[in-house]
């Protein structure tokens, strides 16, 4: 079994002088960092500039000396990207929109084996109208929920990356699920498979 | 509720920057050098 180095050492590699550690981090964490990214502002091209500026501040504040160990680094990487974001979207003055391109199609088909389209179909729309919902919850709330189902993180994580308490985290994710309750009995929205 | 826990496959797209921003940042990092003296910080892009 391969033996991974934690992020802690290998920051301390990398403010040694170890570039390949620098690489290792990267790798590491491009595909989460990029998709949360990806996943506010809804721009491939947008998200990589995003994430190459994340990575330039990264890179200066540990060449500066400046980063303190006092949070895990993943969480410190996503605060900055998440600060990024927000730059970004007051710079565009716009905020993120659901909407067909190149990048990304509101009704696009899910890999999946099954070999039965009508439920494909009905997944895709539910899945559709699951994301509207989603979009009309308040910001701090869709912000959890969306680190939480989607991304997968704990809340220990999204507690770090959002710069809340834990109790916080988890109290906007029990308000956004009573939220979404609350707007699916209101429009009296079925969402099942069956 | 359960639902929506259980029953709904991830929409967000999962996506990795490119090889070629990766290799931008490695080559950044290493002609970047930051020095400081008298209180100053000076960094120094070393192409």
């Amino acid at each position: 079994m391969e033996l991974q180095i934690d992020d802690s050492a290998l920051v301390q590699d990398y403010i040694s002088g170890d570039e390949r550690a620098l690489e290792t981090l990267i790798h590491r964490h491009n595909q989460r960092i990029t998709s949360f990214i990806y996943s506010k502002v809804m721009d491939r091209d947008a998200a990589e500039d995003i994430f190459q500026d994340t990575f330039i501040k990264v890179i200066k504040t540990l060449k500066k000396g400046n980063y303190s160990e006092e949070g895990k680094f993943l969480p410190w990487v996503m605060r900055i990207a998440h600060n990024l974001i927000i730059d970004y979207f007051r710079k565009n003055k716009r905020m993120p929109k659901f909407e067909g391109g190149e990048d990304f199609n509101i009704f696009s088909v899910i890999g999946d084996d099954r070999p039965n389209i009508e439920r494909q179909l009905i997944k895709d729309q539910i899945d559709s109208d699951l994301n509207l919902l989603i979009d009309e919850l308040p910001d701090d709330q869709r912000e959890v929920l969306i680190m939480r189902i989607y991304k997968d993180m704990s809340f220990k994580e999204i507690s770090e990356s959002t710069g809340v308490s834990i109790n916080t985290a988890l109290g906007r994710m029990r308000y956004a699920l009573i939220n979404l309750r609350k707007i699916i009995q209101k429009n009296n929205i079925v969402l099942t498979n069956y | 509720m359960e639902q929506l826990y259980t029953k709904t496959s991830p929409q967000c797209k999962l996506v990795t920057a490119s090889e070629e921003t990766v290799r931008f940042l490695l080559d950044y990092s290493k002609s970047l050098s930051i020095v400081e003296a008298d209180g100053m910080t000076i960094e120094n892009n070393l192409n």
